[in-house]
């Protein structure tokens, strides 16, 4: 047993969408760690490509983005993929959009900077539900 | 301070002096127009009603004497020399007269061309008298007829003479009659107005013909010089200025024969003179007036009206300095409370403009705060599984990494205050029960009071009003006070009373703790936002400055009194809803 495999027994595909790259490239390998294949998305629009190409069984998105507005994307993925999980990544002091996103769908959100293992805890929970 | 209630007194002057110059101007320009046209139209009319006056009594004076005259002339065409010489006729006539003339007539007498009255009817015994030496025999003997100046006589008595003189036979004698003074007197004397007003008869010698009612001003020379220089001016130039013995005169008017002159008494009195020949010009009759007497309306009129403009004047003065006191105070409350305001909104744009620099370094530094924790967490991650396992510094390696991952939580904490204090408050306002939200704050901070050794004592007054207050926002404002008092008794504990309570129309909740206390030196800059004196990694600093904007922003206030080792005390005010608002809602 790999040590990713603590964490999730089968591989899991994850869309991971934010403007920082520094973040996402961190994140990526941590979770790469934990049994998680990350496709990073620094913008709304790279990340309706990604969806195009395949599936995923999370995403983790980030409300603000230079180019989109992450609920206009998480409208966009909802109806792409109704069935995927979004978590949403917000800053703090704006958790009425969060809630906003709540409403067209979204799975969770948390505030950022999020915990890494909070946020591999609401996707553990995303994927089983999904299951 | 000083400049500006300098300032302030030369407004206050400039404004009262263009206050009483807008008002003063006019008054003083139309009272003066209108004055002098009333004064020059008014002093016209009393000339001219004075000039007709002494014409009308030079016409009544004319008319009496010619009247006399003319009666003498009719007896002495009408009857002989023979039948006038007879006594009873004479007695029978001068009844008649006196019948029909009233007592005017006092005696008949025909004199002879020798000054012989040779008969004579009347109250005196005059028959044979001898006037052959009387001045009037003279002048009568040389005129057909005459009327003679007022003398004293054989009797002693003034009175004056009427005759006519005729022929018979080659002889001349003369009909006289003497007329009754008094009742000459009182016809002469018939005008007078105001107090002062006198009608006289002078000759052209200056004597009096008549015996004014009062005493005459003027002595015989200056009537004399009257007659003989000022009117001959008048009457060839129509207008003179005389200085004669002292008295200077002016003429108003010489309008036909009436003269009318103005000149001062030795007491330096003005007096008006209206004068016009008689008997051709060997009388002349003479009115005269004080001045101010003959212009009393004129002078009380400008009396009244001096008055009305002294006192309006002083009003105008009066308003003037009133008003303009008046406005420059509310100028400078309103200039005061402009400055106030000012500070107030500068105060308020540093805080706005606090929060928002906060806000923008928040979100800023949030994400290289999260990188720099994720790469934290991958060097742990490689950590675990590679073969530095057995460095001998992994420890150090772990406690470091631990370290980074602390402060970076430590960042995020205050990067979130930060947030809280700049974010925009939900400002949706609920009517909320004090007593209830003061009850939920307890029991979320009674975890951390007990661990801190505190103990917490409320005294809520139950029937405080429910207040109009966003809960989110007053819950806040609790957490944050309690914390900080719990803060406060640190280590050693103590005793945190709530109390809730009214002052006047003030809902009051005191937060007082035991603690250390709060220096004097710090009290006023505790609401100042990063002020803090804890130690640092403890506090913000942004607390108390976010209870403060919220209570402002509800229109309360928030103060504090503290007193070094004893304890620090909170007071939070705010306004109740008056009582009439609930009552409709009541409803």
């Amino acid at each position: 047993m790999t040590v990713g495999e603590k964490f999730f027994k089968e591989p899991k595909r994850l869309l991971l969408v934010d403007d920082e790259k520094g973040y996402v490239a961190v994140l990526a390998k941590r979770m790469a760690k934990r049994n998680i294949q990350v496709t990073p998305a620094y913008s709304g629009s790279q990340a309706i490509q990604a969806l195009r190409k395949q599936d995923f069984d999370a995403a983790v998105l980030d409300l603000k983005m230079e180019d989109m507005d992450g609920i206009e994307v998480l409208k966009i993925f909802q109806k792409m993929v109704p069935s995927m999980p979004v978590i949403m990544l917000t800053g703090h002091g704006s958790e009425k959009a969060a809630r906003e996103g709540m409403e067209f769908g979204a799975f969770d959100y948390l505030t950022k900077p999020c915990d890494l293992e909070e946020l591999i805890e609401k996707i553990r929970q995303a994927c089983e539900v999904r299951r | 301070m000083d400049s500006q209630t300098d300032f302030y007194k030369s407004l206050t002057r400039n404004m009262m002096l263009l206050i009483a110059l807008v008002s003063f101007t006019p008054l003083v320009l139309v009272s003066g127009i209108l004055g002098y046209e009333f004064h020059t139209s008014y002093q016209e009319k009393v000339i001219a009603h004075l000039q007709e006056l002494v014409q009308k009594q030079r016409q009544n004076i004319d008319v009496f004497l010619t009247e006399k005259l003319a009666n003498i002339r009719v007896l002495a065409e009408t009857f002989s020399y023979q039948q006038l010489q007879d006594e009873l006729f004479l007695k029978r006539k001068l009844a008649l007269f006196q019948e029909n003339y009233g007592g005017a007539f006092v005696d008949l007498g025909l004199v002879d061309q020798n000054g012989i009255q040779m008969s004579y009817a009347g109250p005196f015994q005059l028959m044979k008298a001898n006037y052959s030496q009387a001045q009037w025999f003279k002048e009568a003997m040389e005129n057909p007829y005459f009327i003679s100046d007022v003398f004293l006589g054989l009797r002693g008595l003034p009175h004056f003479i009427v005759a006519v003189q005729k022929e018979s036979h080659g002889m001349k004698y003369i009909l006289r009659s003497t007329i009754d003074f008094v009742a000459f007197n009182d016809l002469v004397e018939n005008i007078h107005i105001g107090k002062t007003g006198l009608a006289f008869i002078v000759n052209q010698k200056g004597e009096f013909q008549t015996k004014p009612r009062l005493e005459a001003p003027m002595n015989k020379e200056f009537f004399q010089s009257l007659m003989t220089n000022v009117h001959k001016q008048f009457l060839a130039v129509g207008e003179a200025i005389v200085e004669v013995s002292d008295h200077q005169w002016r003429s108003y008017q010489s309008e036909g024969e009436v003269t009318i002159v103005r000149a001062l008494d030795n007491a330096g009195v003005p007096f008006l003179y209206v004068m016009t020949p008689l008997k051709n010009g060997d009388w002349f009759l003479v009115y005269q007036q004080e001045e101010r007497d003959a212009f009393a309306d004129l002078y009380r009129a400008r009396k009244i009206a001096l008055t009305i403009i002294l006192l309006g004047g002083l009003a105008i003065i009066f308003t003037s300095y009133v008003l303009s006191r008046r406005m420059v105070r509310h100028f400078a409350q309103a200039e005061r409370e402009k400055e106030m305001m000012n500070e107030q909104v500068i105060e308020a744009g540093k805080l706005a403009s606090v929060g928002e620099l906060a806000a923008g370094i928040a979100h800023e530094i949030n994400n290289p705060v999260a990188i720099m924790v994720e790469e934290a967490g991958w060097i742990e991650d490689l950590l675990d599984e590679e073969d530095l396992r057995e460095s001998e510094n992994l420890q150090e390696f772990q406690r470091a990494l631990k370290q980074i991952k602390t402060q970076g939580v430590r960042c995020k904490e205050i990067t979130h205050k930060l947030l809280s204090f700049a974010r925009k408050t939900d400002p949706k306002l609920k009517m909320v029960s004090l007593n209830d939200l003061i009850n939920e704050v307890v029991g979320l901070s009674e975890q951390s009071a007990k661990y801190s050794n505190v103990k917490i004592v409320k005294h809520l007054t139950p029937d405080i009003p429910v207040i109009s207050v966003s809960p989110s926002e007053m819950q806040q404002v609790l957490l944050n006070l309690i914390n900080n008092a719990i803060d406060a008794m640190d280590s050693k504990g103590g005793t945190l009373e709530i109390t809730t309570r009214m002052e006047q129309d003030m809902v009051v909740i005191d937060v007082a703790d035991t603690g250390q206390g709060i220096p004097k030196a710090n009290l006023q800059k505790i609401f100042d936002p990063f002020y803090t004196t804890k130690p640092v990694g403890k506090g913000t600093g942004l607390g108390l400055s976010i209870c403060y904007g919220i209570i402002k922003k509800m229109g309360g206030e928030i103060t504090v009194n503290s007193a070094v080792g004893i304890g620090t005390t909170f007071h939070v005010m705010l306004p109740a809803p008056e009582e009439e608002t609930v009552g409709e809602e009541d409803l």
